[in-house]
């Protein structure tokens, strides 16, 4: 089994807003192997992307920070970095694809410059060399080198898509976050994007944390899945396991509220009730207002992790047989 | 790009005719004889009349009017001052230099304290320094030109004598005048350059900068106030205009020879062609520092530049419009 690259510690982040302490990531923790695709599964608001904020260190200080837990990168912690060394690191051996690219691009500087930007930063290279670069990048994700000069408004979505993407992946990056990086594209882009990440990943061996809601998606590349509800990882495990035996009644209806080709289905089920409030987490299990199996215990405390055969884990009392109750 | 700025240059024409129409129309309707006022309280009524003739001023409005539009196109001439007797082109263009120097000066010192004093509000929001130069920013609009410009003859010339309190002949003689314009110009530019860096720096690009792994030194410098630029070259451009018309407080207060006093002594003299000739000549240079705000937008802008482009290819081809709207 290859070595852990990125792994995550007991991380809790949040938010000082003026509502309140929203508590926006609670106790989460995770590996990614190197090469490996571990997909963040997960509503709006559950916290996916003020994960992939932590690890990168770019949490809005204020009003959010990390108020503890570990990242760590091979053998180097990130929550230990100083700014400094999260420079040398971003963009370097952890890069990101954000959720907007209409918005992810300066509009005052050309796509090409924004590549070649990064690197220049990382590659102690000169101008025309990083320029080189840049257009071969270009290229590289299906873009010709000949509009290296122009501008993002000149580009479609998807284009500035894989001018991101062209960016993420300019340093040979060790870990790429693709923070949905298909949800703002249509259908038919998504699926070339997706490819795009996947084929480049095979050359390059970067580990990837993919962050989407799409659980077609997550099926079709990932290796292992982790499913987020309410800041919490409330299942975990491989890509078959979770598919086959999704086991925490969040991943079930989950499951429930997507169309199947195979079932005959006349009404898709979705899961009653909405997220809790993250300024005003309970002690209880946070899925327990909407769990169908839902006991006294799992509004008292909050349920251990479970492990289940292999590398699955779920984070449920039903799973807690033979555990003490207190 | 260049059709546009011949498109804007003709279209300034307009504009122009515009200004001497509504500035004719008020010197005519205003109280006052020139002839008189030339001649003095003692003059004999039938020399009064004669000079009214020799001037011209008993011909109809539109008659005066289209002679001095005439004047101005077929000789470039401005008339000529009723008190001095020179042409007003002439009495201008001796005081415009000094005029000139001021807004350059109070610009200078404006935007090099407001810009860097705004980015660092905007970075630093709610630190010490943000409030403290919001306060003073306050204090720097609030202040009336005049007052400010008493308090600073007050404690430099008159307490600490170290600077000259009137006149205009030399660098020592320009700061405390330039100091006075240039004050609440500078806290116009710092509150704008800090709300228009503070919209940009939440954007999803400074993010992106961030997460290349920039030192927040680039990302400010490169990334942020290229796009926070538009709001301040505005704010720069509005001032600068403005100083450029005379400030005519503070012109007065230092006894400075410029373009702001000429204008307040001849509307006092009733001095129409020099009042007019002024007024024409603020409007000009009112509208080429417009016309290089508009034009410096392209440079900060390259949307704004394609759009430009593409207004000047929309005549070209109008049956293409798929094209323009792509651009756009």
């Amino acid at each position: 089994m290859e070595e852990v690259l990125l792994n995550i510690q007991d991380l809790y982040t949040e938010y000082n807003t003026d509502h309140g302490l929203v508590q926006a990531v609670n106790g989460i923790s995770l590996k990614i192997r190197k090469g490996e695709t571990l997909g963040l599964v997960g509503e709006t608001g559950a916290g996916k992307t003020t994960t992939a904020l932590s690890i990168l260190r770019l949490i809005p200080d204020p009003p959010g920070r990390i108020r503890s837990g570990k990242i760590f990168l091979g053998d180097q912690e990130l929550t230990a970095c100083t700014e400094k060394e999260m420079q040398k690191i971003r963009g370097n051996r952890i890069s990101m694809i954000f959720q907007d690219p209409m918005t992810a691009l300066n509009p005052v500087l050309s796509v090409g410059d924004q590549i070649a930007e990064v690197v220049r930063l990382h590659e102690k290279c000169s101008r025309a060399q990083a320029q080189e670069r840049g257009c071969q990048l270009l290229e590289l994700v299906g873009i010709p080198a000949n509009r290296y000069k122009e501008f993002p408004h000149q580009f479609s979505g998807g284009m500035k898509q894989r001018v991101v993407i062209a960016i993420a992946l300019a340093c040979t990056p060790e870990l790429l976050i693709a923070d949905e990086p298909t949800t703002a594209l249509d259908v038919t882009i998504q699926a070339q994007v997706l490819e795009l990440i996947a084929s480049l990943q095979e050359k390059t061996k970067t580990a990837v944390l993919l962050i989407t809601h799409d659980l077609g998606v997550v099926a079709e590349v990932c290796c292992q899945v982790a499913i987020m509800y309410a800041g919490e990882i409330v299942e975990y495990g491989s890509t078959e396991e979770i598919y086959h035996n999704p086991s925490h009644p969040y991943t079930i209806g989950l499951f429930r509220s997507i169309p199947s080709v195979d079932r005959k289905v006349h009404r898709l089920q979705p899961i009653a009730g909405l997220m809790p409030d993250p300024t005003a987490l309970g002690d209880g299990c946070p899925f327990a207002p909407r769990c169908p199996k839902c006991t006294p215990r799992c509004q008292e405390k909050r349920p251990p992790i479970m492990q289940l055969e292999g590398e699955h884990q779920v984070k449920c009392w039903l799973f807690a047989e033979g555990e003490e109750e207190s | 790009m260049y059709r546009y700025i011949i498109k804007r240059i003709l279209m300034m024409i307009p504009v122009l005719l515009g200004v001497t129409f509504v500035i004719f129309s008020m010197m005519y309707i205003s109280e006052g004889d020139p002839a008189r006022m030339i001649l003095g309280e003692g003059a004999q009524e039938s020399e009064v009349e004669a000079l009214r003739e020799e001037l011209g001023l008993n011909d109809p409005f539109l008659t005066r009017y289209v002679n001095y539009i005439k004047g101005i196109v077929t000789k470039g001439d401005l008339g000529t001052s009723y008190v001095t007797g020179r042409s007003v082109s002439e009495e201008i263009f001796d005081r415009w230099p000094t005029t000139m120097l001021l807004a350059v000066l109070s610009v200078l010192l404006a935007t090099a304290i407001g810009i860097p004093a705004g980015i660092i509000s905007a970075t630093k929001q709610y630190s010490i320094f943000d409030n403290l130069a919001m306060v003073l920013a306050l204090v720097g609009v609030s202040m009336p030109n005049f007052w400010q410009g008493l308090v600073l003859i007050l404690v430099f010339s008159v307490y600490l004598n170290i600077l000259p309190p009137s006149g205009f002949y030399g660098p020592i003689y320009w700061i405390l005048p330039a100091v006075t314009i240039g004050t609440s110009t500078a806290a116009t530019i710092t509150r704008m350059t800090r709300s228009s860096m503070l919209d940009v720096i939440h954007q999803d690009y400074i993010r992106t900068a961030r997460a290349k792994g920039l030192s927040e030194r680039v990302t400010i410098t490169r990334h942020a106030l290229k796009n926070a630029l538009i709001p301040i070259i505005t704010t720069v451009g509005l001032q600068f205009g403005r100083g450029l018309g005379g400030a005519i407080l503070t012109e007065s207060i230092f006894s400075i020879p410029g373009l702001g006093k000429l204008m307040v002594d001849s509307i006092k003299a009733r001095n129409y062609p020099v009042v007019q000739g002024g007024v024409l000549f603020i409007a000009i240079a009112f509208s080429i520092i417009n016309l290089v705000v508009d034009i410096l937008y392209a440079f900060a802008d390259p949307r704004i530049k394609s759009q430009y482009q593409s207004q000047s290819r929309k005549k070209k081809r109008s049956t293409t419009q798929e094209k323009a709207g792509e651009a756009a």
